[in-house]
């Protein structure tokens, strides 16, 4: 029963960062040679715009999600599947969320592996991390409703991190650089701050935590618009920090390492690059402990609107 | 390279400059708190520099829906 419940929180998670992944116009349907030719031979790669459109080419070709993806240097191009009218298009985004989700159910099924009543290694570690968010995260907001949803957050914080931690690698692509899975993400937050504000203080009293007490009768309507509009903007301020992080990580670095036209940039092009380099680690961390914090901080607050 | 192109790029620019400046001092005066506390309370140190992580992560958050808007206006 308690398996088959953090199965299927399991799988909604990663069911709404899949659907959202792709849009079909933000998708870069192109041939992959086309774009160096085209800026070089344009500006002769120094002339007026000429080092910074091969930095949008380059941007646009790491950051941008397609149907195409490099591996090893081998250019690969991802299948589309049909189901009547409706596309499904793998992209790369949608590739390393799926890796990412395999990664993170292998880690939690490898250290489930181990019976013994005291806990040693790689579970020692995974239980250190799960009690850390247990205790200081979700306790402080949930309180007795904690044990109910540590599956969605570890899920949620799990994912997010091997995700973020992804992209970092050589080849590899962050599907939380894409705005549609942040959103994805921040969608199943936003149901959950309704849904359970909802069923503990019930209809009228999820209502009523949008008319703040105390309040004179003129000011009211205008409280209960700016109450509405700071509900609202929670999930998308979630939206938009964690893409927002992601891809600005990604691409200062490709900015700085697009800054090497010659050997003498190169030394410290890269020096910088690999101290960003450090600092995107450290993001990946905090971005996805800030977004699962902040999730259980506004479930918090819609379910207990007096504190 | 027009006019108009000329004066978005300048906008990118200067927006640029302004929303480092503004989570340089967002994050200054979280490390400034930080430092105050650690150096009030030297024993709660690693529990501040976690806080501190944090609060300069929500700070940067928000820079860079800044600079999202930069690099929108940069592509145009």
């Amino acid at each position: 029963m308690k398996f088959a419940r953090t199965l299927l929180i399991f799988a909604v998670v990663a069911l709404c960062g899949l659907a959202f992944a792709k849009e079909d116009h933000q998708v870069a349907k192109r041939d992959p040679h086309a774009q160096p030719v085209k800026t070089e031979q344009g500006h002769g790669g120094h002339g007026e715009g000429g080092l910074g459109a091969t930095l949008v080419a380059i941007l646009e070709h790491h950051l941008v999600d397609s149907d195409h993806m490099e591996f090893f240097g081998a250019d690969i191009h991802l299948p589309t599947f049909r189901f009547g009218d409706y596309e499904f298009t793998l992209t790369k985004h949608r590739v390393w969320w799926l890796i990412a989700l395999t990664l993170m159910g292998l880690m939690v099924w490898l250290a489930a592996r181990q019976k013994t009543a005291v806990p040693s290694g790689f579970r020692n570690a995974l239980e250190g991390l799960i009690v850390f968010v247990r205790n200081e995260v979700v306790k402080p907001n949930l309180h007795e409703k904690t044990d109910a949803f540590m599956p969605y957050f570890m899920s949620l914080f799990l994912g997010i991190l091997f995700s973020n931690l992804l992209g970092l690698l050589p080849w590899g692509s962050s599907a939380t650089g894409n705005v549609n899975v942040t959103a994805g993400l921040a969608l199943c937050t936003l149901s959950l701050m309704v849904g359970m504000g909802v069923k503990v203080n019930g209809l009228g009293g999820f209502l009523h935590s949008f008319a703040p007490p105390g309040v004179p009768g003129w000011l009211m309507p205008l409280m209960i618009i700016i109450e509405i509009v700071s509900f609202m903007i929670r999930p998308f301020a979630l939206t938009i920090r964690l893409f927002a992080n992601m891809l600005a990580g990604h691409a200062v670095l490709a900015v700085l390492l697009g800054l090497i036209v010659s050997l003498m940039f190169a030394a410290p092009a890269i020096a910088v690059a690999v101290g960003v380099f450090m600092l995107e680690i450290i993001v990946a961390l905090i971005q996805s402990y800030i977004f699962i914090m902040l999730t259980a901080t506004f479930m918090g607050l819609t379910m207990h609107p007096s504190h | 390279m027009e006019l108009g192109n000329g004066l978005a790029l300048l906008g990118a620019g200067l927006g640029a400059g302004l929303f480092a400046l503004g989570a340089g001092i967002g994050i200054g005066s979280i490390g400034k708190g930080a430092m105050d506390g650690i150096a009030r309370q030297p024993e709660a140190a690693g529990k501040i520099q976690g806080a501190a992580l944090v609060m300069a992560g929500l700070v940067e958050g928000a820079a860079l829906f800044a600079f999202l808007i930069c690099i929108l206006i940069w592509t145009k």
